[in-house]
């Protein structure tokens, strides 16, 4: 994995920001930027080269859904790998990630092993 | 109400905790709580809409609140601060999730609202719908913490 790679973890709660960080600093990845909501994580890829998303759900002002959605819509950023991470894991909401065009999902509570598998797929 | 919405928050509870925490969690006998104080320091409380109304509250007593939070994190908490408000408020996210997730493999599809917070001694948990109030009893080498689950009649 390219661990280099510039990330925006975008999620409402600084707790699970800070564990996100914990366990991509672990995996070597240093080039770390929070947005908690997708709104601000919107700014966030207007000003900055983005390599990788990943994004919480259910978030006020604009969800991750959302985000996902004008992420896709916007042919600047419409090829940016982004990953869910989310507690919504209701059958429902995967069809609707998917059918919205996320790269992978991972549920809450996850392992370490799990943010990274997802991260190998994602990144090969 | 129906006992079966029950056991899933016992077992999500105890998934979100071991995965995301590392601590091993003991239940303990359900029991019909009967007035508003919170058992703990520190409660996460979480509206359920569906095929009932309902709520779920998490209250941490403040030793095990810490304890939880400095394993998550991987570094010492030593007071009740936003930090473990919204650490708590996380934990009741992913552990009404979870529930759910368990609950739709039953049938039974629920949506959730962002949780809010209460902390401090002898606060109040109010349940948004009446029914009686299920609490939970949970035990941990840290300390003890409840679940309340309360769905309309």
């Amino acid at each position: 994995m390219d661990t280099s790679i510039k990330i925006l973890i975008v999620d409402d709660f600084a707790t699970m920001r800070r564990i996100l960080k914990n366990i991509l600093k672990q995996l070597g990845f240093k080039n770390l930027v929070e947005a908690d909501d997708g709104t601000t994580a919107w700014e966030v890829l207007e000003n900055q080269a983005i390599d990788l998303i990943i994004s919480d759900w259910n978030m006020p002002k604009m969800t991750g859904l959302e985000l996902l959605k004008k992420v896709r819509a916007d042919s600047r950023y419409a090829r940016k790998p982004f990953l869910m991470v989310t507690a919504e894991a209701q059958k429902q909401n995967v069809i609707e990630a998917v059918q919205a065009g996320v790269s992978n999902y991972v549920v809450k509570p996850f392992t370490a092993e799990a943010i990274s598998d997802k991260l190998e797929k994602i990144l090969r | 109400m129906d006992v079966l919405l029950i056991n899933p928050f016992i077992n999500a509870t105890l998934n979100v905790l071991e995965t995301m925490a590392f601590i091993t969690v003991t239940p303990g006998k359900p029991y019909v709580k009967k007035d508003n104080l919170a058992v703990g320091d520190v409660t996460g409380i979480l509206g359920l809409t569906g095929i009932a109304n309902g709520t779920i509250a998490v209250t941490f007593e403040k030793k095990c609140i810490l304890t939880i939070v400095s394993n998550m994190f991987g570094e010492a908490m030593e007071t009740l601060n936003d930090e473990i408000s919204d650490a708590v408020g996380e934990l009741t996210n992913m552990i009404s999730g979870q529930a759910r997730r368990e609950l739709e493999q039953m049938g039974k599809v629920f949506k959730a609202a962002i949780p809010s917070v209460v902390t401090g001694k002898n606060h109040s948990i109010r349940h948004y719908s009446e029914g009686p109030k299920i609490a939970i009893p949970f035990n941990t080498d840290g300390g003890n913490f409840t679940i309340e689950v309360c769905f309309e009649r």
